[in-house]
Parts: structure tokens; sequence; C-alpha cells
């Protein structure tokens, strides 16, 4: 299949826009990533992605999908005769589309949160937050990967690829608080999970690197801070 | 095999009401149980320790949760009268439209019917900027499924019924009928199925819950 079939709009910062990238890999597709200006939209992707103007959005034969975790479903239906992102059995489906969607909904808004608190009280309810997510996921863990070294089992899923593209962002969390959230005491499993993550083939490449994350994180805060020009 | 499937629900939860209209669908036998939210049970507290809403569908002693992912387990499970389409591109668009009505259409609809005077304006152009997004997606389509209801069908029951019964009663028009005269028709297609019609609350005592909620909101002020 030529690269230019499969395209990925996306920005290099965004765990979102991991999230088909890795599929993708794990796939072993080619794909042609378009970077998208960090501030502006190109008209591409205001075509695409009419109804959030988004990133990611993933265009195949000319047809897009938006939403990362139903781009990610998407690969894995498309691309059937690869490596199955999602397990067969239609609980442990319905398990891993479940976790996926509470690291969404609830576990990352609350790690967004930490950077974003008022005041000292407000950074420890938040950091709590994050720390209660993560116990719970470490649980998660235990019961979907059978003692496997991934959430998908022997290798890397649909539930690992929604958890891992934050990895980066959580690092640089930790740094700006000064504070260890992913921490043998809390989420003891997840630890060893994150290293095998972060270096896995399918997403080394992908990962950014913590340093860079840290200048983007502080030139997006400068950026929120500074009067409206 | 004797399958042992339960559900968790209230009366009046659009949510509840999905899962309930997706087994309906199937042809699948279920034992329903009402919970009272001021007093959860303990069996919903134990099934959906995360979240402790409804709905929970209980199969075979398993527990699932969330809506939307109850009625893609239910297809995965039970495969007669598909709700997703075969083509993985149209389930793509299946899931991206649902998920558009919880996430971003139904917020918009009830910040229009509960907004204040000065609000309106605002919220309804919104709202309707939403409505035409969502109206485009039926093309010409009997049901969002096609020719039979589908996931987003399913899904937007909360438009069809709920949102519809509460205009009513709060005295808004949301849904405005020559405006959205395509979704109106497919209001009325879906609400005039009788797997559909036999599912949904009582239609005076939803209205009548929503006439409360009105007069409350006004009299607060």
């Amino acid at each position: 299949m030529a690269k230019s079939d499969v395209k990925v709009l996306g920005a290099w910062p965004s765990p979102f826009v991991m999230r088909p990238r890795i599929a993708l890999n794990l796939k072993s597709v080619e794909y042609e990533f378009l970077e998208e200006t960090v501030g502006s939209k190109s008209q591409l992707l205001l075509q695409s992605n009419p109804v959030y103007k988004k990133i990611p959005v993933l265009i195949h034969h000319g047809k897009p999908v938006c939403e990362s975790l139903v781009i990610v479903q998407y690969i894995d239906e498309a691309w059937a005769s690869g490596t199955p992102l999602l397990p067969s059995d239609p609980y442990d489906r319905a398990m891993a589309r479940f976790w996926a969607a509470y690291i969404d909904d609830k576990w990352f808004p609350s790690l967004s949160a930490i950077a974003k608190a008022q005041g000292e009280e407000g950074k420890e309810a938040a950091i709590a937050q994050v720390a209660e997510g993560l116990a719970l996921l470490d649980d998660a863990f235990a019961k979907c990967s059978k003692g496997k070294p991934f959430f998908g089992g022997d290798k890397i899923g649909y539930l690992d690829i929604a958890l891992g593209c934050f990895l980066g962002w959580l690092k640089v969390t930790e740094k700006m608080t000064n504070l260890k959230l992913l921490d043998e005491m809390i989420a003891p499993n997840l630890v060893g999970w994150s290293e095998r993550f972060c270096s896995h083939s399918a997403v080394k490449g992908l990962m950014p690197e913590t340093h860079k994350l840290m200048e983007f994180a502080k030139m997006l805060q400068a950026k929120f801070k500074a009067p409206p020009s | 095999m004797a399958e042992e499937v339960k559900v968790f629900g209230v009366w009046g939860s659009p949510f509840s009401c999905r899962v309930k209209i997706a087994l309906k669908i199937k042809g699948i036998e279920y034992e329903y149980i009402e919970e009272d939210l001021q007093n959860k049970s303990s069996l919903l507290l134990k099934y959906n320790p995360v979240h402790k809403k409804i709905p929970v569908l209980l199969h075979n002693g398993k527990p699932i949760v969330e809506s939307l992912l109850i009625i893609e387990y239910i297809d995965e499970t039970w495969k007669d009268n598909p709700l997703l389409p075969q083509d993985p591109h149209e389930r793509a668009q299946a899931r991206f439209w649902a998920k558009f009505v919880d996430e971003k259409c139904l917020p918009s609809l009830w910040k229009a019917c509960w907004a204040e005077e000065v609000e309106r304006e605002t919220a309804m152009g919104e709202a309707w900027k939403n409505l035409e997004l969502f109206e485009r997606e039926l093309e010409g389509k009997r049901f969002f499924g096609g020719e039979a209801i589908g996931l987003v069908d399913i899904a937007a029951i909360r438009i069809a019924f709920w949102i519809n019964v509460a205009q009513e009663a709060i005295g808004v028009e949301i849904l405005n009928k020559e405006k959205f005269f395509i979704l109106w028709n497919w209001i009325d297609e879906l609400l005039g199925c009788s797997i559909i019609k036999e599912n949904l609350p009582p239609r005076e005592k939803l209205s009548a819950y929503y006439r409360t909620r009105a007069a409350a909101a006004k009299g607060s002020k």
C-alpha cells in the first residue's frame, strides 16, 4: 500500500497523536505524518475534522477518521490481519474500552489539573487524584495482563496505547512538582510496565524527550499567563 | 445454555433505556432492577465501584458499565441484528457520532434548555450548530444506522425523546420543527418503532419531572 494512502495529521507534543502512530507501527503500516503548526490549524485539518477541528486525524484512502481512540479501533479493524490491538473476548474488550475511557474522561484531566491548580491545597488535591487513579490503573493492569508484560498480554494493545501515550507528560508533571507520581508504593506494576512500554520498538521513536516537552510546557504556560494581545 | 442477563437502571434514565433497547433488538431476555440513586444498592456499588452509576449490564455474573460500551459488548456477544456496520470506516463513523451525541451535542442542548434569558441566544446558536452537523449525517437515510436502527440511533434517543419531552415541558423550542424537519422525520420514525416505544419511560411522568424542575428553577429567582 502506498505510503500516501495513509496520513496522520498531528503534532509531536500531543499524547493523543501518539496513539494512532503507535497503532500503525504495531501493524507495520507506513504512513505520512503531517505536522500541524502549534497555534494554527491547516486547511486540511479544518476540512477533515470540521466537528472538533482537533488532531489527531487519520486519513485513509482520502477518508478521515477522528478521535484518537476511535482511530485506534479503526486501525485495528482496517488492518485486521496485523497484530490485534484489542482482545478477542467481548468481556476483555469491554474492560479495555472501559479503562481507556476512564483514562480520557477522569485520569488525564486530573493530571492536567495539577498544572492549573490554584494554591498548595488545590495542588495537593489534584496530586492525590492522580495517585488514586494510578492505583486503580495498577489494579486494572494486574487483571488485564494476567501475569504478562502488557495490558494487552504478551504484546502492546489498545489499553497500553491509551495510557502509555501520557508517560511523557507524566514525567514532565513529576519534574514540575518535584514528586514521584508513578511510584513503587502507588503503582508497583505500572513502574515496570512503563519502562517496557517506552522501550518498545513501536513507541521509542515517538515518545518525546522529557526536556523538550518541559520546554514546550513552559512555553504554553507563558502563553496563557501573558496578557491578551 | 441459560444466560443470566440483568440490567441495573433508573426509570427516567436515557442511558439505561439505551441498554434495554439494544437487548430488545437482539431478542435477549433480561431481568431489570430499578435503582434508587439517592440510596444506591450494595450490588450497584460492587458492580461499578469506579463510577457508582447506572446502567450496569450483568452477564453471567460479569458487570459491564458505560452505556455505549455496553451496547458494543451486546453487539459483539449476540450476533443477530447487528447494531454496528461491517465496514471499518462506517464503524468508526458510528462510534464518532455516538460519542458526539454525549460529549458535544447533548451538553449544548441541555444548556440551551435551561439557559437564562440573557444567555439563551448564544446557547441556542451553539445547540443549533451541533444539531445541523448531526442532522447532516442522516443523508436521506431512514435511520443513522441505515435501514435498521443502529448504535447512533440508540445513542441519540436522548435527543429524540428526552430533549423532545423536556423542551415541551420547559416551554422552549430547541428542536425547531421547521428548521430541523429532516431530524424530526427521523424522530417520528424512531419513536414509531414498537421496540423503542415499549422501552421508553412514560411520557407524562418524564414531562412532569421536567415541569417540576422548570418551576423550581423559576421559583429560585
